[in-house]
């Protein structure tokens, strides 16, 4: 069995606890990077991640880029969305064909 | 250029020729393996992106709702309305494997099928617009999960595909011509040796006869000589 979290700043995560997700409120860059190694090693397949937060840690999600689990899932926090996601969804298209065809 | 550690015999250029065909039937096999998850990526991604605008438009409604809602109830209040959840989600995650690409497939059961369970809180002391931003997060909730399961799927996708691509190009561009050249020094330069042969073999075939000329050219003289004498 595997579990969801949802991490990212307290407001924005706050209400994904109503849908029975784990929520992980965290403050700092380094409090996230240690809670986001903590959960990749135990049975998490889904973090969601609050784009806010995910600009601070690109390197920890680089890391668990390429591995089956945890699948780390960027979600716009409540100051609304950087566009990080969608950057990455197009990244993804340019590594595989070389030039960003869509 | 060749490299110029081998050995012109025939021994290896046999071995050089299996080789050659051994990498241009895998090139052959990777350029339709790169193909393959080419169209299945395009697929995967096109969805992604639908599917990541749909989420972020409805989370920003979520956020928006619960900004509201956090406005209007004090932080503790909220926090209490929300602390013990009804709902909780369990998932189960098998793999599909797509051209020998383990992804992932997540199934999901939330404990209770009544979709009025996400309001794990009574009514009365909290505000409507909770109820709203709750609302509309668990109508996303469908989509957050799609979402993860395609979007980590065009991730693996695309590290595949990368590394095919790189297979693909060394052995259409640096492996096969390398072999290629290889061969083609190997015979040029077996054929010469042949050629060298026949040459020496036609030099010595004409030194034995010129000698054999010469040997009967003084037989006769000296026949001749004797004959005048006599």
């Amino acid at each position: 069995m595997y579990k969801i979290a949802v991490m990212g700043d307290q407001d924005s995560v706050l209400g994904f606890k109503a849908l029975g997700l784990e929520v992980c409120p965290v403050a700092t860059a380094e409090e996230g990077r240690t809670a986001l190694h903590r959960m990749a090693k135990e049975d998490y397949a889904i973090i969601y991640m609050t784009e806010q937060l995910a600009a601070q840690l690109p390197g920890e999600i680089a890391r668990y880029k390429d591995a089956l689990t945890p699948a780390i899932i960027l979600i716009p926090g409540k100051e609304g969305s950087l566009g990080i996601g969608m950057a990455n969804v197009k990244s993804a298209v340019e590594r595989a064909v070389g030039a960003d065809i869509l | 250029m060749p490299s110029a550690i081998i050995n012109p015999t025939r021994m290896e250029l046999t071995r050089l020729k299996g080789r050659l065909s051994t990498a241009q039937r895998g090139h052959k096999l990777l350029k339709d393996k790169r193909d393959e998850l080419m169209k299945q990526f395009m697929d995967v991604v096109r969805e992604n992106r639908a599917l990541r605008k749909r989420v972020e438009e409805g989370l920003m409604r979520a956020h928006g709702a619960f900004t509201v809602a956090s406005a209007l109830m004090s932080p503790e209040m909220l926090e209490q309305a929300l602390m013990y959840p009804k709902q909780s989600v369990e998932l189960d995650m098998t793999f599909q494997n797509v051209m020998s690409v383990d992804v992932p497939k997540y199934q999901f059961h939330t404990t209770s099928q009544d979709p009025g369970e996400v309001y794990p809180y009574g009514f009365a002391q909290t505000s409507g617009e909770l109820d709203d931003a709750v609302d509309a997060m668990s109508r996303v909730f469908q989509d957050m999960l799609r979402l993860a399961e395609v979007e980590k799927t065009s991730q693996l996708l695309a590290e595949e595909i990368e590394k095919t691509r790189r297979r693909v190009n060394a052995l259409e561009y640096v492996k096969i011509p390398q072999m290629q050249e290889s061969i083609k020094y190997i015979t040029m330069k077996l054929d010469e040796n042949e050629r060298a042969n026949t040459i020496r073999l036609m030099k010595v075939k004409d030194m034995i006869l010129k000698e054999a000329i010469q040997e009967r050219r003084d037989e006769d003289k000296k026949a001749f000589g004797a004959f005048q004498e006599s």
